[in-house]
């Protein structure tokens, strides 16, 4: 009986303040959706990050007689010492983790693969090929120390960081995700101020039964429950829609297109939707409950 | 069953007290009119006996409970033993006589059943056999301070305590809920009401407590209103 009232008392402040529970949950729905966009975006970050920055290697290119360079004697190839000097400078150096030498014969292997069945493939020769450092470093984000330290060195005609392709896509991401958290908690906020709104007004609109309730010793969670169920099942509504949104952005524009067109970077998938949605889930409930417990504490205080 | 050791109660922004030192005692089963002119904190007194404030300094007992020291999660347990009414009814418009008397039940989680043999036992006691299924507004005004005292009473409360009940009634039927406070009286229950009606309180011959300017002037057992 107890519970049958509190649900009649849910439904029925519910259908009195449908077009302000209304306007809750799609300002819930927006903001959510977002939010859980800006965990999407930033899981995408993490993984691309990950993935990536295991593999990136800095590439020491050695000077042949067909390159030009500050460090190239004009028409002539690295020198065997030259090339002893760069090695040990590497292999010295405490941010290295491992350095690998590739061959003129290793590289035109490599070129011929990249290229298997294009006309460029005869366009280059083995000895126009150039011999290089591969370099992998203990922390990808440390790799400026490195750079400068082999750039200088006579015999070297290049270095080269995988990084500076990467990091665009990772600003990218990055301005994607705060943008979407930038968003999301200014209508988060609004979403809140909403919903301490609807329930002082529910409130108001039932301050005749509350001093009832009061006087007669309801206790105060009993005269508290419909409200926080009314804001809840606003709330619930509003983060269940955004996690449809979540799912079909992801099923649609991750799974169905990016994935299918970007095959070469790692893509969020299915558990981190999930996870996501764990996040809007959690948002959603203390959303609800936290405006509701500011708005009821007037009615409530003895 | 209440008792007052030096209680004051001053309210926020102001500098006069409401109450002033007020010591009394009041047993178990008495029925006692707190008189006074508007203002005289009669009120107040009422407040503080239903822990709608707490006392500015001092000490309150109601039904065992030291009411200085009562939680705010423990004051419905407080109201529970006490039932109120006022001179404006506050009756539920929207609700039948039946449904505003177990309303009162049913917000303190008693049972449909407990409710269902209740209601119209106090609907009875009150005079109001029949009318369960009326809306207050098709009632007259003693019938409907007698559905707030229904209301206040069918908890079974220790404690009455009634704010000018008789306010807004006429006479004849200022008698009638008189007779019917009496009554609840004299089944042990105390009753503490606070009135102008000089003639209600001539005629009943009840304990009076006078309050003048926020203190106890006058506590007189079989007392009149003026004195």
């Amino acid at each position: 009986m107890r519970f049958r009232h509190i649900l009649s008392e849910t439904f029925g402040g519910l259908r009195r303040n449908l077009s302000m529970n209304l306007a809750v949950i799609v300002t819930m729905w927006v903001s959510l959706s977002l939010f859980g966009g800006g965990l999407l975006a930033s899981q995408q970050v993490d993984l691309v990050k990950g993935n990536w920055y295991d593999k990136i290697e800095i590439s020491v290119f050695m000077c042949t007689p067909d390159t030009r360079g500050d460090n190239c004697d004009p028409n002539k190839e690295v020198t065997t010492d030259q090339r002893d000097l760069v090695k040990e400078s590497l292999e010295t150096n405490p941010e290295v983790a491992s350095v690998y030498f590739e061959t003129k014969e290793q590289a035109y292997a490599e070129f011929n693969d990249a290229f298997e069945g294009s006309p460029i493939q005869d366009s280059l020769t083995v000895e126009q090929m150039q011999e290089s450092f591969r370099v992998k470093l203990k922390n990808p984000e440390e790799y400026q120390g490195v750079v400068s330290a082999v750039s200088g060195l006579s015999g070297v005609q290049a270095v080269q960081d995988m990084r500076q392709y990467l990091d665009p896509l990772i600003r990218i991401l990055n301005l994607v995700r705060n943008a979407a958290w930038i968003t999301s908690a200014l209508l988060l906020l609004a979403a809140g101020m909403q919903i301490t709104n609807t329930i002082r007004m529910a409130a108001f609109a039932r301050r005749r039964e509350i001093g009832i309730m009061r006087l007669v010793g309801a206790s105060n969670l009993y005269i508290m429950l419909p409200f926080l169920f009314e804001a809840l099942i606003a709330g619930v509504i509003g983060g269940a829609l955004a996690c449809v949104t979540l799912a079909s952005t992801v099923y649609f524009l991750i799974i169905g297109k990016a994935e299918v067109s970007i095959q070469a970077l790692p893509w969020i998938g299915w558990s981190h939707t999930v996870w996501a949605m764990g996040g809007v889930a959690i948002v959603a409930v203390v959303l609800s409950i936290i405006p509701t417990l500011i708005a009821t504490r007037r009615y409530l205080n003895v | 069953m209440i008792r007052f050791t030096e209680v004051s109660k001053t309210y926020q922004g102001q500098e006069k007290p409401a109450l002033r030192n007020a010591t009394v005692e009041i047993d178990k089963g008495e029925f006692v009119f707190l008189v006074g002119t508007s203002g005289s904190g009669k009120s107040t007194f009422l407040r503080l006996v239903l822990r709608e404030y707490r006392p500015s300094r001092g000490q309150i007992f109601v039904a065992g409970r030291d009411l200085t020291k009562l939680h705010s999660w423990k004051v419905p347990a407080l109201r529970r033993q006490i039932g109120t009414v006022f001179q404006d009814f506050r009756l539920l418009p929207g609700k039948t006589v039946s449904e505003n008397v177990g309303f009162a039940l049913q917000v303190i989680g008693r049972s449909p059943k407990d409710i269902r043999k209740l209601v119209p036992e106090t609907l009875e006691m009150v005079g109001l056999e029949g009318k369960g299924h009326r809306l207050p507004e098709e009632l007259s005004g003693g019938e409907q301070q007698r559905v707030a005292i229904a209301r206040a009473f069918v908890n079974r409360p220790r404690i009455m305590i009634a704010d000018e009940p008789t306010g807004n009634l006429d006479p004849a039927t200022s008698v009638g809920i008189m007779k019917l406070l009496d009554r609840i009286n004299r089944a042990d229950t105390t009753v503490l009401m606070a009135t102008h009606d000089a003639s209600i309180v001539d005629q009943m011959r009840k304990r009076v407590i006078e309050l003048d300017d926020g203190e106890i002037v006058r506590d007189q057992s079989r007392g009149v209103y003026g004195a």
